[in-house]
């Protein structure tokens, strides 16, 4: 049983057996697969594969209706202490109605740290995610990059051992979406293990160091990035990379 | 009796020249809604956003019942605490009938299904679309209701002057309780039920245009807070 201000790791984080079933709508079917510290880990696949909900049942936000999500401990995804030791952005951020320093702070409130310590700690993720100019700007007509880099922030500021990211730039324009992919090699580089969800392909290409793709609600292959780019292990793969598998 | 445009003239008097009646009257009609409106205000939210937020059995009925409350008559509510403040109610010994007070009761009762029911309906929308970005940051239900609140404060501050604008309006369950006696429990709507009904119709003239000014500023500041918000979201107000 985990303890208050446990700091022990979480990962690799595992999943045994995970299915989701939504009314008779079959939509994860046993999705075995840990996720270990080290490079990136990309879900890609088509739309509709199954991959968000994949994170969000990692993340502990969704009970998978069969199978088990655990850390290396063996808690639970939901478990207050392994909770704080992760975070998610989504596709489309939710920001508070108060400033981006404001948004941050309250994230470092939730995770229990002191009041002494958060303005630092704002300060320098918001710095890091080149944001400091306007830190004092309402959050809300911030840009759609300038939200996404927030998010990030605000999720760095938590100093995660596991982040999660949900198509972070699938709504964002190219000069966003590099900066965002950037902050994602830093943060991965900082030693934050990034889990992330694309359905593309070339987004996979630069980012990922592992990829793990999935069709249909079944994880289908796992691999290195490298391999899986130049010899995909299967039909469902190698139509995907292809650009011959859009849909689901 | 006077004419119709002699009674408007002798009206805009009493209102331009601050008659200490006239002043007396809406400086306590304001006094009790406003008062009512804070207690309201005080349970109404949290417990709207509670609803909100929680799940448990009969949650829809609560909901239903908390709706169905927002149309109270009031007179029925006067009804009410006029039996639980009388000599022989239940808080018969606290002395509250026909004083502010009892007013106070009766139009707090009045107007807390209100905020609470329209809280409700602003924080569960925000709900919908923060719940997994809160969940995510670790934040319970009951640590949500603040961040919810707090977020939703524009919206909910229009609520809170329909709430405001409900009870400075009302006149059954005033009159009922408080007993409309001058200096004491007189309030804008009483006076003009009962100037009118003895004929003295400048001072009831004086005071409608005067509740129709708190109307007005009232919904003026919705207005302006709803511009304000608008600007905060960085979206154009004027849609």
């Amino acid at each position: 049983m985990a303890e208050l201000g446990d700091t022990s790791s979480i990962l690799p984080l595992r999943l045994e057996g995970v299915g989701f079933r939504a009314g008779d709508q079959q939509l994860l079917r046993d999705v075995s697969t840990d996720f270990e510290a080290g490079a990136p880990t990309v879900v890609l696949g088509p739309n509709g594969a199954g991959k968000s909900l994949l994170l969000r049942i990692a993340h502990g936000l969704l009970d998978p209706t069969r199978g088990t999500v655990r850390t290396v401990g063996g808690a639970s995804p939901r478990d207050p202490a392994a909770r704080r030791r992760q975070a998610m952005v989504f596709e489309r951020p939710v920001l508070l109605r108060r400033s981006a320093a404001a948004n941050v702070s309250y994230a470092l409130a939730l995770a229990g740290v002191g009041r002494a310590e958060r303005p630092a700690r704002v300060a320098k993720a918001l710095a890091r995610t080149g944001l400091k100019t306007l830190a004092e700007r309402s959050a809300r007509v911030l840009s759609a990059g300038e939200k996404q880099r927030l998010a990030l922030a605000r999720a760095w500021a938590l100093e995660p051992e596991l982040l999660f990211l949900d198509e972070p730039t699938a709504a964002l324009d190219p000069a966003a979406t590099a900066a965002i992919e950037s902050l994602i090699g830093a943060i991965a580089s900082a030693g934050t293990k990034i889990v992330m969800t694309t359905h593309d392909l070339g987004q996979a290409r630069r980012v990922a160091g592992e990829i793990l793709f999935v069709h249909r609600g079944v994880l289908v292959e796992r691999g290195p990035a490298s391999r899986f780019f130049q010899r995909p292990q299967s039909d469902a793969a190698r139509a995907f990379i292809q650009g011959e598998l859009v849909w689901d | 009796m006077q004419s119709l445009a002699d009674a408007f003239r002798a009206a805009f008097g009493l209102v331009v020249g601050l008659d200490p009646d006239l002043l007396a009257i809406v400086g306590l009609s304001l006094w009790v809604s406003g008062t009512s409106l804070v207690l309201a205000s005080l349970i109404g939210l949290p417990a709207g956003a509670a609803l909100a937020l929680t799940r448990f059995p009969g949650r829809r009925l609560v909901i239903v019942l908390v709706n169905a409350l927002m149309g109270l008559p009031p007179v029925v509510v006067g009804l009410l605490v006029y039996l639980v403040l009388s000599r022989a109610g239940p808080l018969g010994g606290l002395g509250w009938l026909f004083t502010p007070k009892a007013m106070i009761v009766a139009q707090w009762l009045l107007i807390t299904p209100i905020v609470m029911a329209l809280s409700r309906q602003v924080v569960e929308d925000l709900w919908a679309e923060y719940a997994e970005q809160l969940a995510s940051l670790g934040a319970s239900p009951l640590r949500a209701i603040p961040t919810l609140l707090w977020d939703g404060r524009y919206s909910l501050f229009t609520t809170v002057l329909a709430g405001f604008g409900r009870a400075v309006g009302e006149v059954g369950a005033v009159i009922v309780v408080g007993g409309n006696i001058a200096h004491a429990t007189r309030v804008m709507t009483t006076a003009i039920a009962l100037e009118t009904s003895k004929g003295d119709l400048p001072l009831a003239l004086g005071l409608g245009f005067v509740l129709l000014g708190v109307a007005v500023a009232v919904n003026a500041a919705a207005a302006l807070v709803r511009e304000i918000g608008a600007r905060q979201e960085g979206q154009s107000w004027r849609s």
